[in-house]
């Protein structure tokens, strides 16, 4: 017979199984819809020219269906904004969790929260209106509005989430493996590099694959900053147009179940796929240098 | 017993049903037609204290695409009705009417220090196809242009397109923006810059070019001597009736919307 508890905690059991079904639904027809609006632009655009061709002419007579110069303008901002992003927020994290006092961690810590909870249009405003004029007059440039400076902004972006977690997982070190490091006659700086950068390294690759997420998915900044031209970039200084940018863009004029409509929410898939595969890659990741006690190392 | 219960019904069903008798007007659509709409209905809504007007944008393929599916009443478009759209619309069994309520006229604009001041439709046509690329080409300093330009799907874009680029292509170098306020901050802030705005977003800090040596006026728009410009529409479902119908009405009427429709910073009817 069930006891009181017993049943209580099937309710509780089953409340939970219930919540998590839920999200899972909600992702799946997420996914069904994006799909269901994406597929049928392929039966008038081969799938080969709409990844791989070079021109997006979207309502141009006849309309050219390229996303390459999008894709690629997704990937090297991305790309360009790690490059500043990942050695920034992962020192800032060492220095936090290991080197720093006490008493400086508790002024610094709350400030690099804060960054991350600056609303994306901000720092895009802040791009447009300030860099951008800047970069153009010192560097003699035509445009202010291009890949470095979107880079710039989506770092600023993701050097918070990389810093956070990967601080976290430096700080949950356990204790006893920087002592025996220490124990054993290792500087700081030895145990930082040989001990505790390795047993954390699985939080800090997921940090590192988080950041990048945010900044491949980053509609605003890369909407008001990046210049907004379909080409494919041969300098850091040229203007692009990031996936996320078009969608936001045309998505509004674009006419409702046209071929134009059709084909932003297959750039949306091709957005999607790629945050898939980061996602599956900081997961391999996470997995493959798990650390699950002292002893592993 | 029984009677008090169907009064109770009775009363249950006039409670439901008041708040349906005072009117209601639902606009969506297009965002360049958004601060009329909005300037209208305030001032419509003085006047018509029962008849709630409310509004949102989202673009005119989001109007129209409201309209044939029938959640809103009235579409705001900053383009004519396609005939995709049309089909749609009467397979649902709706009849999209459009009326004109103002004109914009779209004038291209500079940093206010570059000395042009006019250009040529067939010189603008050159530098957005990506032809000419120095100012010195136009009797401007020894500088690159670049060149801003809206987004494709915008019905501003549509305009140029369909007067300036003749159905050409605007070059990949174009850079797109997503907004009139967009561009107008961009060609602000960029001295090689040129751009194209709604009449009603022309300011200090950007200089409007003549085009052909005349300038974008609301006269000039009217009477068809300046060659860029374009109507701007309301559709409504059918041909109105009742709250629609008077809001139109309000928004057509020389003396009540029109002037509105200038304050908003386009061109009037009349």
């Amino acid at each position: 017979m069930q006891t009181p508890r017993t049943f209580r905690e099937t309710c509780i059991k089953t409340f939970f199984l219930f919540t998590a079904c839920i999200s899972i639904l909600v992702l799946t027809l997420i996914m069904v819809f994006l799909v269901m609006e994406g597929l049928p632009l392929f039966k008038t655009v081969p799938i080969t020219d709409f990844l791989l061709g070079s021109d997006w002419y979207p309502t141009a007579d006849p309309p050219d269906f390229g996303i390459l110069p999008l894709i690629v303008a997704s990937l090297s901002v991305t790309v360009v904004s790690s490059l500043m992003a990942i050695p920034l927020g992962v020192m800032t994290a060492i220095y936090l969790a290991e080197i720093c006092s006490r008493r400086m961690r508790n002024i610094l810590k709350p400030i690099v929260e804060l960054l991350a909870a600056l609303p994306s249009v901000v720092i895009g405003f802040f791009g447009m209106v300030i860099v951008a004029p800047f970069l153009q007059n010192y560097l003699d440039l035509d445009t202010g509005l291009n890949l470095f400076n979107a880079s710039l902004m989506l770092a600023f972006m993701s050097i918070p989430t990389i810093c956070t977690v990967s601080e976290d997982a430096i700080y949950s070190v356990p204790g006893e493996l920087k002592e025996a490091s220490l124990g054993l006659g290792a500087t700081h700086w030895q145990t930082i590099a040989k001990v505790i950068l390795p047993a954390s390294l699985s939080g800090i690759s997921t940090a590192v694959i988080l950041g990048m997420s945010r900044a491949i998915g980053e509609t605003m900044v890369v909407l008001m900053v990046a210049g907004g031209a379909a080409l494919i970039p041969v300098s850091i200084f040229d203007p692009v147009r990031p996936m996320p940018a078009s969608i936001a863009a045309e998505m509004a004029e674009a006419p409702f179940q046209s071929d134009h409509y059709y084909a932003l929410f297959a750039t949306g898939m091709v957005l999607f796929l790629v945050t898939l595969i980061f996602n599956m890659i900081a997961e391999h990741i996470a997995h493959k240098h798990k650390q699950t006690g002292a002893a592993t190392l | 017993m029984k009677s008090r219960f169907k009064a109770l019904v009775a009363a249950l069903c006039l409670f439901v049903a008041l708040p349906a008798w005072a009117g209601s007007v639902q606009i969506k659509g297009s965002t360049t037609v958004l601060p009329i709409a909005q300037k209208c209905a305030e001032a419509f809504m003085k006047i018509n204290p029962d008849i709630a007007v409310s509004i949102s944008g989202g673009g005119s393929g989001n109007g129209i695409k409201a309209l044939i599916d029938g959640t809103t009443d009235i579409a705001d478009a900053s383009r004519f009705i396609k005939n995709k759209e049309v089909k749609r619309a009467v397979e649902n069994g709706r009849y999209p009417v459009p009326f004109a309520v103002g004109y914009d006229c779209i004038v291209p604009v500079v940093h206010p220090s570059n000395p042009v001041t006019n250009l040529t439709l067939d010189q603008l046509k050159s530098i957005y196809k990506g032809d000419i690329t120095n100012w010195k080409q136009v009797g401007g300093p020894d500088q690159n242009i670049v060149v801003i330009s809206r987004d494709t799907s915008s019905g501003t874009y549509e305009v140029w397109e369909k007067k300036v680029m003749n159905k050409e292509r605007v070059s990949k170098r174009a850079q797109l923006q997503a907004s009139n306020g967009a561009v107008a901050q961009t060609v602000a802030k960029n001295k090689r810059a040129i751009g194209y705005v709604g009449f009603g977003y022309l300011n200090s800090e950007i200089k409007g070019l003549t085009v052909n040596g005349i300038q974008g006026t609301p006269s000039s728009t009217l009477s068809g001597t300046y060659p860029i410009s374009r109507a701007l529409f309301m559709f409504t479902q059918g041909w109105p009736k009742g709250d629609t119908a008077k809001f139109i009405n309000f928004v057509l009427n020389p003396k009540t919307g029109q002037p509105l429709v200038k304050s908003a910073g386009f061109v009037p009817l009349y």
